[in-house]
């Protein structure tokens, strides 16, 4: 599943991945009628509209084996939010908890499902991590992500200080109170620049929009990269 | 904070606290105390996570019988010759007290913290009335020193500067003193050690009412408390109806969290219990007690969407961990209570109508669900809280367009394809390097502080067709 933020403005990280779970012999399909998670819509309070976004993706994904997302946020609308949006439709409601069982954020799919915790890729250079807050406290996971990145020939992980603190991206939030955003971003960037590494790692199309616009705004040297292209292999620090 | 600065809208509002140097400072400084004392206090208590389970049922199956526990409650604390008050209103609990106050001729009354008296403007009341409130916690004296009031639920001043307090309490003592907490608080018990012994009437929030045995339990760390409820001659305790628990088994549960999800601490200080006025044969006490059990809106929400706010032990650590807060401080709330559970205390009391901005000063982190002690679902509130204002059409108007044309284009692919090749067309003027700067209309909110990524020249779904 490539969601709207990854389909428009990260093509090279669902790339990325296409390419890494291939090269773990899984087989990859992209239904085409796929746009979006609905999350914006739920978020914002628009219930019917982000339930109908719902349905529709319930119905593109309803033969897929696996679902594997590249966005912790998303991976989470569709396993915690989905089924009870469709509640009101007693079939939909039903694919809709299979589909959510079905579902996997990437590291989590590559090291729970594929039981994969060292990929062949390399990569020079020091790497923090951001956890994304969906990722961390709505799918409870810290580990995968660092995991597979320890596995990285070439990866020195440093421990970013306030990890788990939201990077103020938020979704609409990010517009809505831009200075307020803008500030919590600042706070983490200036703990991102400190710990001296020079590419940043976030599991979320969302918090990439968030910290990459900072740092290329504020000329940092550190990169934001998703974990499926340090874990491709493609990218140079 | 006074009507006049509600009718700054709350970006604004946000916006001076960032640019507020000293109140960055604090609030950076007292937060990330809190965040760390709280996380060691549990860190070594593996019991803490049963425990927040079990006080959150206890929570949910008082509410479903609330009125056979307020009722138990009413009639123990009768029994013990205490006076029970039921106000609907805030205007009833305050009108309660400036009776008891007209009545007995009380000229001066000291208060400890409670947020139920700041909900009902108690001290502008008095005040009004000819009496005079003092505070007596330290955090609230500091505040009422300086006409304002508490900017976050457990520690009131923590928007102040250790210079700022040195100001205060040396103008009251007429001399200059050093910005040292420890000559401060010195400083401060002089002058309130003076109205403790003057003060007619005690007033007291109750961070717990036994229904079993009439007690009134405070959480305090200062002592404060305890003079508050046995030197006046009089004591009122005003609590919102949500703060009955049915018997002090239950107590010890709350007790063993409230505490460490505030400020770390195993218990408080202080943990005064209250029963009733002075017993005979009791050498301390008030000769009268009132207890004020205050609905002001909250039995509306027993059955609504916010019905878990109810559970709130009003810890403060909520505020603590947003990301939000630790940004803006409580005032730029606006109300009371700030902060996350804020939002949803101010919609339970005031309306939905008086939280259209305040709904989405969240980033939906969920940081706060994760160290409530009674693990209040807030995010999910808030969005409920957002869906509300969607469908009461309270929500403006242009907004309500725009996600309305989102959700045609989410809907449709066509769409969405047209969308992503039209934003290639629109982005071109602002591309800069790679990168989006400099955008118009409601984009310039994105651009102004950060840049954005264009749309792809290829999108995924157009990479797509090269990789299979």
């Amino acid at each position: 599943m490539i969601t709207c933020l990854g389909d428009l403005f990260f093509p090279e990280v669902g790339v990325a991945m296409v390419k890494l779970l291939r090269r773990l012999g899984v087989t990859v399909e992209f239904p085409e009628g796929q746009t979006c998670c609905g999350m914006p819509l739920f978020n914002s309070g628009y219930h019917p509209d982000a339930a109908a976004v719902a349905a529709r993706t319930v119905d593109l994904f309803a033969g897929s084996e696996h679902v594997v997302v590249p966005s912790g946020s998303c991976a989470w609308m569709v396993k915690a939010e989905y089924p009870g949006l469709l509640a009101h439709d007693a079939g939909r409601r039903a694919a809709a908890l299979a589909l959510a069982a079905r579902t996997r954020e990437l590291s989590q799919f590559l090291v729970e499902v594929l039981g994969v915790e060292t990929v062949a890729s390399s990569f020079k250079g020091r790497v923090t991590y951001h956890d994304s807050c969906h990722l961390l406290r709505g799918l409870g996971e810290s580990r995968c992500p660092r995991a597979l990145l320890q596995g990285v020939k070439g990866v020195e992980l440093v421990e970013l200080p306030g990890a788990d603190e939201c990077c103020g991206f938020g979704g609409s939030f990010s517009v809505r109170l831009p200075e307020v955003s803008t500030a919590i971003l600042g706070k983490k960037l200036d703990n991102v620049e400190r710990t001296g590494a020079d590419c940043l790692v976030a599991c979320d199309a969302g918090c990439l929009m968030q910290m990459g616009g900072g740092l290329s705004r504020r000329r940092s040297r550190v990169r934001a990269l998703h974990l499926a292209q340090v874990l491709a292999g493609e990218e140079k620090a | 904070m006074s009507e006049g600065l509600l009718n700054v809208p709350f970006s604004e509002r946000a916006g001076a606290a960032l640019g507020d140097r000293f109140l960055q400072e604090a609030l950076t400084i007292a937060t990330t105390k809190f965040i760390d004392l709280r996380k060691d206090s549990f860190a070594g208590f593996p019991e803490g996570d049963a425990l927040r389970d079990q006080a959150r049922s206890i929570k949910e199956a008082t509410l479903q019988k609330l009125d056979v526990y307020l009722g138990q409650l009413a009639d123990n604390v009768e029994r013990l010759g205490g006076r029970v008050h039921w106000a609907t209103t805030g205007e009833e609990a305050r009108e309660t007290i400036l009776q008891l106050c007209r009545d007995r001729g009380v000229r001066m009354a000291v208060k400890s913290k409670s947020m139920a008296t700041e909900e009902i403007e108690l001290n502008e009341a008095l005040e009004k009335a000819g009496v005079t409130p003092v505070e007596t916690d330290l955090g609230e004296y500091i505040i009422q020193l300086a006409h304002e009031k508490p900017s976050h639920i457990i520690a009131p001043a923590i928007h102040k500067t250790k210079g700022q307090v040195a100001d205060l309490i040396s103008e009251v003592a007429g001399r200059r003193l050093a910005a040292d907490p420890e000559v401060l608080t010195a400083a401060a018990r002089v002058q309130l050690r003076e109205k403790f012994l003057q003060a007619e009437m005690g007033i007291t929030g109750a961070n717990f009412a036994v229904a079993e045995t009439g007690t009134v339990v405070l959480v305090t760390n200062e002592g404060n408390g305890r003079m508050v409820t046995s030197l006046p001659r009089i004591h009122v305790a005003v609590m919102g109806i949500e703060k009955v628990i049915p018997s002090m088994t239950d107590l010890v549960v709350f007790l063993a969290i409230l505490a460490r999800s505030a400020t770390g601490q195993k218990l408080s200080s202080y943990t005064t219990l209250v029963r009733g006025p002075r017993q005979p044969g009791e050498l301390e006490g008030p000769e009268e007690f009132h207890l004020i059990l205050m609905d002001n809106g909250r039995s509306r929400q027993i059955a609504g969407t916010l019905r878990e706010a109810l559970y709130c032990l009003r810890c403060g650590a909520c505020l603590n961990v947003c990301p939000v807060y630790r940004q803006i401080g409580g005032h730029a709330y606006g109300h009371t209570y700030p902060g996350p559970i804020g939002i949803l205390l101010t919609a339970m009391l005031r309306g939905d109508e008086s939280v259209k901005e305040l709904a989405h000063a969240s980033s939906l982190c969920g940081a706060c669900k994760d160290v409530c002690p009674v693990r209040i679902d807030i995010p999910r509130m808030l969005i409920e809280l957002r869906e509300r204002l969607d469908r009461q059409k309270i929500a403006p108007w242009a907004e309500r367009f725009a996600f309305g044309t989102l959700r045609r284009v989410l809907l449709s692919p066509a769409a969405f394809r047209l969308s992503s090749a039209l934003g290639r067309v629109l982005q071109r003027p602002f591309l800069n390097n790679g990168r989006l700067t400099g955008l118009p209309l409601v984009l310039s909110r994105w651009t102004r502080t950060r840049d954005l990524p264009p749309v792809a020249s290829r999108t995924f779904r157009e990479r797509w067709k090269d990789l299979q």
